[in-house]
């Protein structure tokens, strides 16, 4: 035995996507090396994707479920365009995902599981990893099933449940293939299985089978390095933007010094934001899993009127049920937050698959003139800080707040520099309790805001409800001055939330031929094509909003310095729909509704397009 | 040792909101909301403890009428915003007013969850068996038949028994009163709110423009002996204006029988609210005249903990467990690293 293969190549960025059946485990293999090398120290992003049947019928092609993980030596904004390595478990994994892969693309392939009942499920005629029809791949079969089979012949488990721990002999492979540690994996079995040292020894096992295996066969060649990124120092952990806003949500509990009580009906991509809310019972935090989304949104408008941080989640067609409702908490004027994880739609649509085709409805979607505010996170680890920015808001400005995130931003991940708690914002929450001028509707004179005036109060008992308030009292009014006067202040509150966020910031030159504006998880793909696209010497720049009402002050400003603006959106337009109408700004749209992130290069060819000018670049 | 400070004593006038009244003269709610006025002084909660939730609807204007907070909300969700509100705030007294289309029709499913849920609040249900507020359509408390507007050959929808449907809900607290008997409301409406948990309160009430007189064959005075029954916990179900008529349960069917002649008040039913199981009680507010006198009063109060302790429970018990939570400890759970 001499030929070992120890030769190394050292490479910047490398995407590798695990894909199975829906039961082959692909997502925890993926999370695990997203964790492995993000402890190395890597830069990572990802994208998992997954069918929204449970478990559809084995081997079939709805029954495959992915998991992409990029990691890098420098900083990623995306998961990558395109996977350099793909793991697939069996034929179906293989035609769902070919189509990503570019040629040249690495293919390892479980070829136990290449058989002929298996390539009937997956419309194959013939096998592909022998009629040559993947000429220009570089396939590595393995026989993974066997494998693992073998490593744990004398395991004590029975087939099924060795079966099922193949993903670990895939993954020990990858970490060999990249070079990365078992130590963060084993230590996870150990805890995970604590309970069960028959499991945990057999997954060690066969991880470590997967790990010898690919340094003592000839199969590959070499293998690869990415080194440490340079990331900012700092104490670092992986999240994803649903664990990130259930995180900020808390946080905006104690720096508001308020109790949370989140109310919330099951709905995919957003149930996980009410699984991570009711571990944090010992944080004072209440939860109710609601009998649907009109009563989880009753139960915040509750609580929040009672003085708690009232808080509600969703998705698109959840938050279309509550929309009557939010319709109340603008006439109540009281500070609920509703955040929506954005999916495919109309109707029940793609659940498991990403859009961002709810801005409108969340502008818009209620009977009369009812503003809200909206802010939406940009990138997973950025949904803490919106959460909490949703609270800042709506607390100060005594508004209900739209955070819209989406189903790649909630579920994908990426280090997070852990922050420390002295250096987040805090924001005071003042209860009126003087029952001398006491009116429930008088208003700030500088938000506009009316008093929150908690029941158990003394004195200050009154009645809020949906009917036209009249200013100032609160009772009920039906006169036409009022009303035009109230529609108003409500506006108005709203618009001047913008004295009250930061400027939008530009990317690159503060004027020139292209802005790419954009909002939410196109953040990714956009600033990586404007960085290409300005390597390449293009006079553009981009610009990212936060906040969609209302917008930053400083944006028509922002706009008009540009000649031309491109606004990527994964939706038919609906910024651009805003923008076209608030500035009078032809902007031109880069329009996918695909149920998948905004590619870099399509972006890239978009500006590529548009731009004329070559600028000299320093 | 010190002494809390007695509370100010309140009257039935510091319950009356600046709001003028606007039901329609004649309106059996005018009876309701001067009841629970009258109630409230004697319940000794400070008053800016006390909260009025409701939905849309005649029966939904009541919290503008009464001096406390007050919330009038959307169609059908009251139970919803007073579960949130309970649930975050146990230390208030929260409750719920609503109607037979507000709390059976669109906000039916509510209802039987905050019922089922053990919510600790009173819920008084205003049934005049018709849509008052937009002018008088059938409701699904109307009797099948109802010539209305919208139904002008009669509508097809078989009615729903508001205590019943409670009961199915596992309500632990289901009692009916009548308008018009104001000695009955106060006293059931007290009872309500001495319940811990979910109280529901059915009330007959009339609709004097749109559905008059519809519950006159059985509540005019001259009848009412005859033609309901009152149930009392512990005591035979005996009615009649001579006290001469009973009922017996034959298996799981009620049997109206007559006493004298061998029946004696040792063959009737005798009522107990505090059954866990809540069949008996199911079979009383299923009687329906003109088969059965109609029940009224406590059909059933049984005790066990609300949703709204239990909630707050689980917080303490991890509070104790776990501790505290620590934030700063909490953003750094799992796998973390350090760049330098």
């Amino acid at each position: 035995m001499t030929a070992r293969s120890d030769d190394v190549r050292e490479l910047e960025r490398v995407t590798i996507r695990f894909a199975g059946d829906s039961g082959d485990g692909s997502q925890l293999a993926g999370q695990q090396f997203t964790n492995t090398a993000a402890i190395f120290g890597n830069d990572v992003s990802t994208m998992p994707d997954y069918p929204a049947e449970i478990r559809a019928p084995a081997g079939s092609l709805p029954g495959v479920s992915s998991f992409q993980v990029s990691f890098s030596s420098h900083e990623i904004y995306t998961p990558g365009d395109s996977p350099d390595t793909l793991v697939a478990m069996n034929p179906a994994a293989l035609k769902t995902n070919l189509p990503d892969l570019p040629k040249g693309a690495t293919i390892v392939a479980n070829s136990d599981e290449f058989t002929e009942a298996n390539l009937h499920k997956a419309d194959y005629e013939s096998n592909p990893l022998e009629d040559n029809s993947l000429a220009g791949y570089r396939v590595i079969p393995v026989p993974i099933t066997s494998m693992n089979a073998r490593a744990l012949k004398n395991s004590g488990l029975s087939n099924t449940q060795i079966d099922r721990s193949k993903n670990m002999f895939a993954l020990g492979l990858m970490f060999w293939l990249y070079e990365r540690s078992l130590e963060p994996t084993l230590r996870w079995i150990e805890t995970k299985f604590t309970k069960n040292p028959t499991v945990a020894e057999a997954n060690a096992t066969t991880l470590k089978a997967g790990f010898y295996f690919g340094e003592t066969a000839e199969l590959f060649p070499v293998h690869y390095r990415v080194p440490k990124a340079n990331l900012a120092p700092g104490h670092y952990r992986n999240i994803t933007g649903n664990e990130a806003t259930a995180l900020g949500f808390l946080a905006a509990s104690k720096l508001s010094g308020r109790p949370l009580f989140y109310a919330s009906y099951p709905i995919t991509p957003a149930t996980d934001i009410l699984s991570e809310l009711a571990r944090f019972k010992r944080f004072g935090v209440k939860t109710l899993q609601a009998e649907d989304e009109l009563a989880a949104i009753g139960a915040a408008i509750g609580a929040a009127f009672g003085g708690s941080l009232g808080l509600t989640g969703t998705s698109g067609p959840g938050l279309a049920l509550k929309s009557e409702a939010i319709g109340l908490a603008v006439m109540t004027e009281l500070p609920v937050v509703i955040i929506s994880v954005q999916r495919s739609g109309p109707s029940t649509g793609m659940p498991t698959k990403n859009e961002q085709a709810d801005l409108l409805q969340a502008m818009f979607g209620r009977n009369g003139e009812s503003p809200v505010a909206i802010v939406a996170p940009a990138t997973p680890s950025e949904c803490f800080d919106m959460a909490i920015e949703a609270f800042r808001i709506a607390l100060r400005h005594m508004v209900p707040t739209i955070l819209l995130s989406d189903g790649y931003l909630g579920a994908g991940s990426e280090p997070w520099r852990i922050p420390s708690f002295d250096d987040l914002p805090k924001f005071e929450v003042k209860f009126a309790t003087d029952p001398e001028s006491f009116q429930p509707y008088a208003r700030d004179e500088e938000t506009l805001a009316r008093p929150w005036a908690i029941p158990g109060t003394p004195g200050l008992e009154h009645r809020i409800g949906g009917l036209e308030k009249s200013d100032g009292a609160g009772t009920v009014s039906y006169t036409a001055e009022n009303h035009e006067i109230m529609v108003h202040h409500r506006a108005e509150k709203v618009a001047r939330i913008a004295n009250d966020i930061p400027d939008l910031e530009v990317v690159g030159n503060p004027e020139g031929e292209l802005l790419v504006l954009g909002w939410g998880s196109t953040y990714g793909a956009i600033t990586s094509a404007v960085q290409r696209a300005r390597a390449d010497g293009l006079s553009v720049s981009a610009a990212h909003l936060r906040h969609m009402n209302p917008f930053p002050k400083n944006l028509g400003d922002v706009l008009s310095r540009f000649e031309r603006v491109l606004i990527p959106e994964m939706n038919l337009g609906q910024l651009r729909m805003l923008i076209r109408a608030r500035y009078l700004v032809d902007a031109v749209g880069l329009n996918r509704v695909t149920g998948r992130p905004l590619k870099i290069a399509e972006i890239v060819e978009k500006i590529s397009g548009l731009v004329r000018r070559k600028v000299s670049v320093a | 040792m010190t002494t809390a400070e007695p509370l100010p004593v309140l009257t039935r006038k510091d319950f009356v909101s600046d709001q003028e009244v606007r039901w329609c003269p004649g309106c059996g709610d005018y009876a309701i909301l001067a009841q629970t006025q009258k109630l409230m002084p004697e319940l000794n909660i400070p008053r800016e403890k006390i909260v009025f939730i409701s939905g849309i609807g005649c029966s939904s204007r009541l919290p503008y009428y009464m001096n406390t907070y007050g919330f009038h909300s959307i169609h059908g969700r009251a139970p919803t915003i007073a579960t949130g509100l309970k649930s975050s705030r146990p230390d208030l007294s929260v409750w719920v007013i609503t109607g037979d289309g507000d709390g059976l029709s669109i906000g039916g499913n509510h209802l039987i969850h905050v019922l089922r849920r053990n919510v600790d609040l009173v819920i008084v249900l205003f049934n005049n068996r018709i849509y008052g507020l937009t002018k008088g359509q059938y409701s699904p408390t109307s009797e099948q038949g109802k010539i209305t507007k919208t139904s002008p050959l009669g509508s097809l929808d078989y009615p729903v028994n508001a205590c019943s449907l409670a009961l199915g809900a596992n309500a632990t607290f289901v009692a009916r009163s009548i308008a018009t008997d104001t000695q009955h409301l106060v006293s059931t409406l007290e009872r309500a709110h001495q319940h811990k948990g979910a109280s529901f309160v059915e009330v007959f009430q009339n609709c004097n423009v749109y559905n008059d007189g519809a519950f006159d064959e059985f509540t005019d005075k001259a009848v009412r002996p005859d033609r309901t029954i009152a149930v009392e916990h512990g005591q035979p179900l005996i009615f009649g204006k001579e006290r001469n008529r009973g009922l017996r349960l034959n298996g799981v069917t009620p049997e109206v029988v007559d006493l004298g002649n061998g029946i004696t008040e040792s063959d009737l039913l005798v009522h107990d609210e505090t059954l866990e199981d809540p069949t008996i009680a199911s079979i009383l507010a299923r009687m329906e005249y003109p088969e059965f006198p109609v029940p009224l009063g406590v059909l059933r109060a049984f005790q066990k903990p609300t949703y709204d302790e239990l909630m707050e429970d689980q917080v303490q018990e991890a509070i104790a467990k776990q501790g505290e939570g620590d934030l700063e400890a909490l953003f750094a759970e799992g796998d973390t690293w350090v760049v330098d």
